[in-house]
């Protein structure tokens, strides 16, 4: 079972590798919405202070949001998807696979890119640390819920926006945590422990049942 | 004595079973708003001062609410047992839900913005009652969206179906990060309202609004479900039979 897992994350780690500039389109659309925000809001710093955790989670979700639809399209197009759906071996396993490989490409550049913008936002270095702890926790669980809406929305016309119809709903428990930890250690200073401890929680809860409910969505969309 | 439990599940049976019960339920609907709304505004005391009457926007206001909250859950199960059994009449049920459901949580929100702008100064306040429904009527929105961008009929129930039952699983853990922003001091913000406080009479008027409104949404959702019924099997023969009946 881990070998499936290994030899889809290969695969799709080395099929991104191929085709560089998806992973850093993604990247760069994060980093752009990020600056946008100074240049409409004002660039005081106390200001810019106060909205940095919003703004970056906001960033983040819609940056991992529109990357999922990637996600399984190209595999859905060229015909593998179904026949990863008629392999003996577990098809969530399948899954997760993919939704590492995916985060590996979408989500981990987002969280070593933070500090740049946790100066661009004046943030301290004790708060760039503990928005990149968040964002390291937090990524995960947006791709592994988002591939549930991918999954769902596979080969839809109109796909993209209706994903993020979909998906932005279930995104909010982690955005409030997430830039709630940020905002406690940037602004008022309260005990940070419960805000890990919540986005650890949902993680977990991710991981074990996004992708066999992934699973369920590609066996209905792939019929 | 044996019972068919499933006698109704086909839409061949359930068709003319909804068409008997919608005028019951209609008439009840009516009955009961009738009397909701007079108990409402004449026979509830005026303890509060003439300009604090606009209290009563809440024999409206309640009832959406509770109707916009029960009507997903009802609707997830429709959804589940059209997963679990694959019977087509639950999907059917349940996608003449949704809409019923998305117009109860905007009229909850319109009705309180309304109440809330008389009584506290205010259209919106990121409370987190008014954020939950404002995040209700996403999910609503976005179960219709799904329904509607397939065109496959089997694949938009059965997709539409998983997304509901994904959404009542977060919807729980929706709700109680928008009530507790801050885990650290969750106790202190969470509201509490109790319906020992709330006058005999004014509870009278609003119970039977909750019921008028439960009658109302049967009625329309059966209305409904008897249209998409027609609609899906419009090719069948028993639907041309009794279109030739009606001749």
């Amino acid at each position: 079972m881990f070998k499936t897992f290994r030899c889809i994350l290969m695969r799709d780690l080395t099929l991104a590798m191929r085709r560089r500039t998806d992973v850093l389109t993604t990247l760069f659309f994060f980093i752009i919405v990020v600056s946008l925000f100074p240049l409409g809001v004002g660039t005081e710093k106390e200001t810019l202070r106060h909205i940095a955790p919003g703004v970056v989670w906001v960033a983040a979700l819609l940056a991992s949001m529109l990357a999922l639809e990637r996600l399984f399209a190209s595999d859905y197009l060229d015909g593998t998807l179904e026949q990863m759906l008629l392999t003996p071996q577990p098809l969530s396993v399948l899954v997760l696979g993919k939704i590492v490989a995916h985060w590996l490409l979408t989500g981990l550049p987002l969280v070593l890119i933070a500090p740049l913008v946790g100066l661009q936002y004046h943030l301290s270095g004790e708060s760039i640390g503990v928005m990149m702890l968040a964002l390291l926790i937090g990524t995960p669980v947006l791709s592994l819920i988002g591939a549930i809406g991918a999954a769902l929305t596979l080969g839809l016309r109109g796909g993209g926006v209706l994903l993020s119809l979909l998906i932005l709903p279930l995104y909010i428990p982690v955005l409030v945590y997430g830039s709630g930890a940020v905002a406690a250690s940037a602004v008022t200073g309260s005990d940070l422990q419960a805000y890990f401890s919540l986005l650890i929680a949902f993680f977990l809860l991710a991981l074990v049942f996004s992708p066999w409910a992934t699973a369920a969505a590609l066996r209905i969309s792939v019929e | 004595m044996s019972i068919n439990w499933f006698k109704y599940s086909a839409p061949t049976t359930f068709y003319p079973l909804a068409g008997k019960m919608v005028p019951w339920f209609a008439w009840l609907a009516g009955l009961c708003t009738l009397f909701g709304l007079y108990w409402g505004f004449f026979e509830t005391p005026s303890i509060l001062s003439d300009q604090k009457q606009y209290y009563r926007i809440i024999f409206i206001h309640v009832p959406a609410a509770w109707m916009s909250m029960w009507l997903y859950v009802v609707m997830v199960c429709w959804a589940l047992a059209g997963l679990i059994f694959n019977t087509r009449l639950s999907y059917m049920m349940a996608s003449a839900l949704a809409p019923t459901g998305a117009i109860m949580t905007f009229l909850a929100l319109v009705t309180g913005a309304i109440w809330g702008k008389t009584s506290w100064g205010t259209w919106w306040d990121w409370d987190p009652r008014m954020t939950s429904e404002l995040i209700l009527l996403f999910m609503y929105v976005g179960y219709m969206a799904l329904q509607s961008a397939i065109d496959d009929p089997r694949r938009a129930d059965r997709a539409s179906a998983l997304l509901a039952v994904v959404g009542l699983v977060c919807v729980p853990v929706i709700f109680w990060s928008v009530n507790c922003p801050d885990p650290n001091q969750c106790a202190a913000l969470h509201q509490r309202s109790s319906m020992a406080n709330v006058e005999k009479n004014i509870l009278t008027a609003m119970f039977t609004m909750t019921f008028a409104f439960w009658m109302y949404c049967f009625a329309i959702v059966l209305m409904r479900a008897r249209n998409i019924i027609l609609a899906r099997e419009s090719n069948t023969t028993w639907v041309a039979e009794m279109i030739e009946a009606e001749k």
